[in-house]
């Protein structure tokens, strides 16, 4: 009996060890890529970086400081295109949708939001680039635009879900119409958690590569213009990171070591949106 | 179909502030602003179905002329001729299936085990830090993870690790040839590496849905902490990580950068895992913007709807794998 004890706590030992084990082998590569990316990232850093278009090869110095604001602009893009479909579709989903049909919506975003993002780039390539006889950071904020609405509709539904029925009731008992008690009463009760969802959205897209590469497909100059081909601080990485130069190699480290930095900086906003939320 | 989307681009760019500030007084009264609200608001939900159903009519109806001049040939044959306009993918379905499958048994373990230590093993606070910490890195965007894959990974591949399995196991046919670094073997690992946080994160929820009169159920017949798992946690939520895992699996099909890094893309079928391959999203990351022919495109389109196909069908069925168990969950408690 003791030793039948004995041996079922060895096993319980042996096993909780494996899965520490599987924790460490989890964490370890991913430390690692941070402090690689820690480590050339900021010896390559430098105010040319942030102020400068890329230098031919060879030459010293250069940045990424047209992809940097090409993203913001394709970002913004996106964000003008996306947000409204994402947040007025949740306010469907949680106000109006019966049962049925919002489960078939619901299931519609999530599968969508599997969808590798390359296919959104073909898509957007074959209904912009094609008919507008050019690449473009229009087509670029579009495909963007289409793995962001998936995610805002989920999120910001989860949000509106989450406001007390008896706040809407209350709005309108006061005879306020039921659009604005929803625009007004219910969608700004659950703003920080909505905005939460907008952030990390914003995230995911900020670091989309795959979309861009036949959309916006990049550009060495200085690119404002929405209808011609935009650069873009992922797009600018891959190409570097695959070139055979050791600088452009290091501008690839020091973009990554700013991507990362701004995904992080709107996680943890998002982070603390979504606190505050809870706690208030 | 793109006279339509056009259409419906400009109403976006409309509609919504036309809603929530300036509805006209007349059409407000005639219709009534909530009617107006309950029609907008509509049209944006279902918009998420027009657009799926808009990606797979245009990838359909792009991909028409590949599919009319080779039919099934095109999944079956090897040989890939943009100049000669002979066009097969099985080298790129090959290798999709390859590395996504492997690097799929490799992660799956590793993430159970990292999901049940977060929630059941560590104490609260390392779990606490540990969990976000996992979900904080299946944000990372997949060139990054290429970015190191392709300067860090590959040559310490090549110089340390694949020189270690020729020299030991190249008798295999998994290990023969020679030590390129980028290879099929860095494109497992490196999506081993991104899939495993998803999976690990999608676990440990699927973990938290079992209800906690399971474990103490276990734990009162004096099970031990593994014995409980075992018997009560696992079972349970069997499902939901079957999903989890068919979801990192379509991740790994459908991630191109940071594979179109390190595979070495060539359109290769060889045993070996040291060989540099290529995938599905591989060949249309590097060929589409650069395409020769009319045909060619629509060759890489067909290879596109083949993609979405199969992610669609992969992340459905983990979907509802995954609702099932939550679900569930749901209704014990009720």
């Amino acid at each position: 009996m003791m030793h039948g004890m004995a041996l079922r706590k060895a096993k319980n030992h042996m096993m909780s060890f494996i899965m520490l084990a599987c924790t460490l082998a989890v964490l370890v590569p991913l430390g690692l890529i941070f402090f690689h990316i820690l480590k050339m990232g900021i010896s390559s850093l430098s105010v040319d970086f942030f102020t400068h278009i890329p230098a031919p090869t060879g030459e010293p110095g250069g940045g990424m400081a047209n992809g940097m604001v090409g993203s913001a602009i394709m970002i913004a893009g996106a964000s003008v295109i996306g947000l409204p479909i994402g947040i007025l579709g949740a306010i469907y989903l949680s106000e109006f949708g019966g049962s049925r049909v919002s489960t078939v919506i619901r299931f519609a975003a999530d599968v969508l939001s599997g969808t590798p993002s390359i296919i959104t780039g073909m898509v957007a390539y074959t209904l912009l680039v094609v008919p507008m006889k050019g690449f473009s950071g229009l087509a670029g904020s579009v495909a963007l635009a289409m793995i962001m609405i998936p995610i805002v509709l989920r999120t910001t539904e989860e949000q509106l879900k989450m406001v007390p029925g008896s706040l809407r009731e209350a709005s309108l008992a006061l005879g306020v119409p039921f659009w604005r008690t929803s625009l007004k009463v219910t969608l700004r009760s659950a703003l920080s958690g909505v905005l939460t969802g907008v952030l990390l959205a914003v995230a995911r897209i900020a670091g989309e590569t795959a979309p861009l590469l036949f959309t916006a497909l990049g550009n060495q100059f200085w690119s404002k213009n929405v209808l011609q081909p935009m650069a873009a601080l992922p797009l600018q990485i891959f190409s570097f990171a695959i070139a055979p130069y050791e600088d452009w190699h290091k501008l690839a480290w020091a973009g990554a070591l700013v991507l990362v930095t701004v995904m992080f900086a709107l996680s943890l906003t998002a982070r603390y949106f979504g606190r505050t939320r809870r706690a208030g | 179909m793109e006279l339509e989307m056009r259409s419906c681009c400009t109403h976006e760019a409309d509609r919504p502030e036309s809603a929530s500030t300036r509805t006209e007084p007349a059409l407000a009264r005639k219709l009534g602003g909530d009617a107006i609200f309950r029609y907008l608001t509509t049209f944006f939900a279902f918009s998420i179905l027009a657009i799926l159903a808009l990606m797979l009519y245009e990838m359909a109806g792009e991909s028409l002329p590949a599919i009319k001049e080779f039919g099934w040939n095109f999944v079956i044959s090897k040989e890939w001729d943009a100049v000669q306009g002979i066009f097969g993918a099985l080298p790129y379905l090959y290798g999709s299936v390859v590395s996504s499958v492997l690097a799929l048994a490799l992660a799956t373990p590793l993430s159970i085990g990292a999901a049940l230590f977060i929630t059941e093993i560590a104490p609260g606070k390392i779990g606490s830090i540990v969990a976000p910490l996992v979900e904080l890195l299946a944000a990372i965007p997949s060139v990054i993870y290429g970015l190191w894959g392709v300067l860090v990974m590959a040559p310490w591949l090549q110089s340390t690790v694949q020189p270690f399995l020729i020299e030991h196991f190249g008798f295999l046919p998994f290990f023969e040839g020679a030590p390129y670094g980028v290879s099929m073997l860095a494109a497992i690992f490196i999506l081993m590496i991104m899939v495993v946080p998803i999976i690990t994160s999608i676990t440990r929820e699927v973990l938290l849905a079992v209800p906690q009169s399971q474990k103490e159920a276990a734990i009162a017949l004096g099970a031990t902490r593994w014995e409980t798992i075992k018997i009560a946690i696992l079972p349970y939520g069997k499902s939901g990580i079957l999903g989890a895992a068919i979801l990192g699996l379509g991740r790994a099909i459908g991630e191109t950068m940071a594979v179109t890094m390190v595979i070495g893309n060539a359109p290769n079928i060889s045993l070996s895992l040291l060989s540099p391959a290529y995938t599905m999203p591989s060949v249309i990351a590097n060929e589409f913007a650069e395409t020769t022919s009319k045909l060619h495109a629509s060759a890489l389109m067909e290879i596109g709807l083949i993609l979405m196909v199969v992610t669609l069908v992969v992340n459905a069925m983990a979907r509802l794998l995954i609702w099932s168990v939550s679900r569930s969950a749901k209704g014990g408690a009720a």
